[in-house]
């Protein structure tokens, strides 16, 4: 089987301090005073594995451990400041799937900017676009004001869109599950389909339940640094037992 | 050959956000994309009035003259300042979906050419019924038309990259385009000046422009040569700029929304 993913000693910077938000006036007044900071760190240093056809990757680790930031980088959203990513096919990437509309438009049109923004074609969405609004159960909405659904509509909408990409890698952040009771076990099981048809993925998520079920090959990250890359298994033991202070 | 590649990917995408940028300009107002074209009519309708008698009785033809400097300042202004905020209000896009982010300026421009191509056309009968003859050199228009959309282009791509980094250019840049309309001869002649004030409103991109049109129109003449190349100049030199910036910052952006 092919190599679909390869990270080699990646590392990203990131930046963070008293430059967000701020106006021209304010830069040069902090910069005159002396009172401008910037911290610059590394949200991921020393991570490499490799997956290929058919893998499931479970990413975990405590908030601020890296992985939403490894995952933009896999997703060309970041770059690596050092190391190298090399993606062997199509990434398209599910991340907080909520945000990125616009109120202002019709949910028609929210649907296909949306499956725009996920590389769909024109010809694509024509044909499916019933299919998705009948899954999201959103059809007498359709031509509403995208703002006047409530947030669980928004987000059956949004994982209606993207649950039928067919990417060679697919990276998931934390959107197995959306919605209430009976359509949280729809998507669930939507999720599943997506999985078993073979693409190569990668998931975040902070259920090690889930990660053991789906993944069967497991990265901890601690503070951007890798701890261990293998087997599921294996190292979600490990990580129980370290959660559990051994 | 990337970039082709990139724009073929993308079509669809680009195609939905000239959708998304139409529909939220002109769903709200009544008047919809009429009130885009009225609004620089009602401004010259004023302005005509007012100038008309102070300072147009030397000028030949005054109203087209009023309309040229109006129609190209309008153009730069509207596709610049509606430039400027075209990368910030996609934050949300850009930092989960890896996309080409010009294209969000890009956008935001085929709004400002559409208003700036109804305008023209309200141009040319405005041109016919003060009896000026077309003749084959307004085919030479395209050439400073072209020149004008890169350059907003241009300065769209710098701007909306500052904006991101600095949200007060905003409020600057208001005033500087406020000194720059009364600095591009639109309402006033500069024919009394000395050559050396002459020359110093060449500087100035948009005068360039509008001296383009006004020679062909007005004055039914080919600009020269060196008017071609500075026109041509200032357009490559402010995309050049912005694109640069553009990919020396890609993945900068993120940090800063």
């Amino acid at each position: 089987m092919g190599v679909m993913l390869k990270a080699e000693n990646v590392a990203i910077r990131y930046i963070t301090g008293d430059f967000k938000d701020i106006g021209l006036k304010e830069y040069t007044m902090r910069r005159l005073t002396g009172n401008y900071q910037v911290k610059e760190f590394r949200a991921v240093d020393g991570v490499s594995f490799e997956l290929h056809e058919g893998d499931m990757l479970g990413i975990i680790g405590s908030n601020g451990a890296g992985k939403s930031t490894l995952l933009k980088a896999v997703a060309g959203i970041m770059e690596p400041t050092q190391g190298k990513i090399t993606a062997n096919g199509d990434v398209a990437a599910l991340l907080e799937l909520g945000s990125g509309f616009d109120g202002d438009l019709t949910v028609k049109e929210n649907a296909y900017l949306r499956g725009a923004m996920l590389g769909y074609t024109k010809e694509f969405m024509d044909e499916t676009y019933e299919q998705i609004i009948d899954f999201a159960e959103l059809k007498e909405f359709e031509n509403r004001p995208f703002k006047q659904l409530s947030s669980g509509m928004k987000s059956r909408l949004a994982f209606s869109i993207a649950s039928l990409v067919q990417p060679d890698i697919l990276i998931l952040d934390e959107v197995l599950s959306v919605g209430d009771g009976a359509f949280q076990e729809k998507s669930a099981k939507k999720m599943r389909e997506i999985i078993s048809q073979g693409a190569t993925t990668i998931l975040v998520s902070h259920s090690l339940e889930q990660i053991r079920e789906l993944c069967n090959k497991v990265l901890w990250l601690d503070h951007g640094r890798q701890v261990a890359f293998g087997d599921s298994a294996e190292i979600c033991d490990r990580y129980e037992a370290f959660l559990r202070g051994e | 050959m990337e970039i082709v590649e990139k724009l073929k990917k993308n079509q669809f995408l680009f195609a939905q956000l000239v959708h998304r940028d139409f529909t939220k300009k002109y769903k709200r107002t009544v008047l919809g994309i009429a009130w885009s074209v009225l609004s620089p009519l009602l401004t010259l309708l004023v302005m005509n009035i007012i100038f008309g008698t102070l300072l147009g009785a030397n000028i030949e033809h005054y109203t087209i003259y009023l309309f040229t400097g109006q129609l190209i300042f309008s153009f730069f202004n509207d596709s610049t300042n509606e430039g400027m905020t075209s990368l910030l209000n996609n934050a949300e896009i850009f930092t989960k979906v890896n996309v080409p982010k010009y294209m969000f300026l890009f956008s935001k421009n085929i709004s400002s050419l559409i208003n700036f191509g109804i305008t023209l056309g309200i141009y040319f009968v405005f041109v016919a019924i003060n009896g000026i003859p077309f003749t084959w050199k307004f085919v030479l228009l395209l050439f400073p038309i072209l020149c004008l959309v890169v350059f907003n282009l241009g300065m769209g791509l710098i701007l909306s990259a500052m904006y991101v980094f600095f949200r007060d250019i905003q409020y600057l840049y208001g005033i500087f385009t406020m000194l720059l309309m009364y600095m591009s001869a639109i309402f006033y002649s500069i024919d009394t000046f000395p050559q050396i004030g002459k020359n110093l409103f060449l500087l100035n991109p948009v005068y360039v422009y509008i001296r383009y049109f006004r020679k062909i129109v007005i004055e039914g003449d080919i600009p020269s040569v060196w008017l071609h190349l500075v026109a041509a100049g200032y357009a490559v030199l402010a995309f050049g700029i912005g694109a640069w910036i553009y990919k020396k910052k890609n993945h900068s952006f993120l940090y800063y929304v």
